[in-house]
């Protein structure tokens, strides 16, 4: 189970941009890197982020190889109703990890 | 990887006979020690002190969580650590007084799990030892290491200071000549740092993973081309002790940043 | 050789060698956004000057637009000339958003000049650049 952080404020003002940060941890093996024998250590990496709230999908992101090992993304949406906002994170085999954190618009 | 191709300028130190260890060597002087962290570019300085996205803290975060419950067994870690163990990892590596032998984290943990949880020991570089160590570490931020080197320790710190002297590997390098005598100078793109170890378990840039010190030594000895110990040899857990010792009170930066 | 596809682009790459030169970033542009022109503007992408290790390098892009449902920025593409494989990442972005900024950390295949690239939701294409001197690069040091 990898460890996920994510930092989100509590509360939020309505239509207040806020700033969230997600961070899971894995591995991210690009597929160009060699093990001790020199055999290519095959591509595992997380493929898709997405970030839903309010019933909409405010952020996604495609990743590709070149994004660094234990991937974190700052991004921001509009606060607009209390309640969670998801964070789900795919990889290439379909396996996905998800998280929530609750914010109340005042 | 560890490239030392730059060290050829080094052969000319304290002449070249192999395996000598010098009989008077210079010491750090207690003013100018520091931790690795000031060898690091601002980027990466930054990065370590993100209290939200340094990665080490993702072990740190599973450690947590280990220690309040582990599958397997009914006693936690919290269970008789009620009061959490701030303070601990800064004493450490220290005696066992019931076995004699000297024991650093890694130690400490296991033998808590054998005797006191019913678990079998955890494998240096597993998820769960690096998060517990990783959390138990970080339980001392900031705190002065403050190990016992004197009376039981003394002739484990000996060995380990024994270690740190002596040349080896194929570039025929101690610890010493680079840490001690050449800090602060270029090797290739990096500085090299006095070599605390105070930030371990560290995240490494190089390892794209958290890893623990005994890791590092390995790299240190491969990079010399010397044959590494294995993992938890005690000779490395005395140099462990030696290198706490020799910090003269730095404060513990677990989970550092390094390259 | 290692067929690796990734996202929308099939890129076919051999591990140590090869790396992507600026036509295989073109190509990736064009495989992405088409044949539009691209204006440079009205983004900015901030990377260290110097990165002592290409594993993890902090990267933030930012795009001047007000994000509203009639003006917003729906994709930032960003591009490497160097790296094994041209396309970092993409980012999609919605009215929702509020900001159209993102940061996050790459890893980069040695000095090289970094593009971004935003789609607006009218198709309009803006670029932003900037170079990073890489102590250690990434992927093609063993």
């Amino acid at each position: 189970m990898a460890s996920i952080r994510l930092a989100v404020p509590r509360t939020a003002q309505q239509d207040e941009i806020i700033e969230i940060k997600a961070l899971i941890q894995h591995d991210m093996e690009s597929g160009f890197r060699r093990g001790s024998r020199g055999e290519v250590i095959p591509r595992d990496i997380i493929t898709r982020f997405e970030c839903t709230y309010d019933g909409n999908t405010v952020f996604a992101a495609d990743f590709q190889p070149a994004i660094a090992a234990n991937p974190i993304l700052t991004f921001h949406l509009r606060a607009s109703t209390s309640g969670p906002i998801a964070f789900e994170w795919t990889d290439q085999n379909g396996t996905q990890w998800q998280d929530q954190a609750d914010i109340e618009v005042l | 990887m560890i490239r030392l191709a730059g060290v050829a300028t080094c052969l000319g130190l304290i002449g070249c006979q192999p395996n000598m260890v010098d009989p008077a060597p210079a010491e750090l002087p207690a003013a100018e020690i520091q931790s690795g962290y000031n060898f690091l570019t601002p980027d990466t300085q930054a990065l370590q002190d993100d209290a939200f996205g340094n990665p080490g803290l993702l072990w740190v975060d599973r450690g947590a969580d280990l220690f309040q419950s582990v599958a397997g067994s009914e006693t936690a870690c919290a269970t008789c650590h009620t009061d959490g163990l701030s303070g601990v990892a800064a004493t450490y590596p220290k005696i066992d007084p019931q076995s004699g032998a000297l024991l650093n984290l890694e130690g400490r943990i296991n033998q808590c799990r054998t005797e006191h949880q019913g678990l079998s020991p955890l494998d240096y570089e597993s998820e769960a030892l690096l998060a517990l160590t990783a959390y138990v570490a970080n339980q001392s931020h900031g705190q002065p290491s403050q190990v016992e080197i004197t009376g039981p320790a003394s002739a484990a710190y000996e060995t380990g200071r024994d270690y740190f002297l002596t040349r080896r590997g194929q570039f025929n390098l101690s610890c010493q000549q680079c840490h001690t005598e050449n800090w602060g100078k270029q090797l290739r793109g990096d500085t090299i740092s006095q070599g605390h170890g105070n930030g371990f378990p560290a995240y490494r840039l190089e390892w794209q993973s958290l890893g623990s010190l005994q890791r590092r030594l390995r790299d240190c000895d491969t990079g010399v081309r010397a044959e590494p110990l294995p993992f938890g040899d005690e000779t490395y857990i005395a140099l462990e002790l030696y290198l706490a010792g020799r910090s003269q009170g730095l404060e513990l930066e677990s989970p550092a940043v390094r390259r | 050789m290692l067929a690796t596809a990734g996202g929308a682009i099939a890129i076919t790459a051999t591990p140590l060698s090869a790396l992507a030169a600026q036509e295989d970033l073109e190509r990736a542009r064009v495989e992405l956004f088409g044949d539009r022109p691209v204006q440079e503007g009205r983004v900015t992408l901030k990377l260290p000057p110097i990165a002592e290790n290409g594993f993890s390098v902090p990267l933030d892009v930012s795009v001047d637009s007000p994000m509203t449902a009639e003006d917003y920025v729906q994709r930032i593409a960003i591009l490497s000339p160097r790296n094994p494989l041209p396309l970092i990442g993409v980012f999609h972005l919605t009215p929702h958003a509020g900001l159209a900024q993102v940061s996050t950390r790459i890893r980069m295949s040695g000095t090289q000049e970094i593009e971004a690239i935003a789609e607006m939701n009218d198709g309009s294409l803006f670029a932003g650049r900037m170079e990073t001197v890489v102590t250690l690069a990434a992927c093609v040091v063993l």
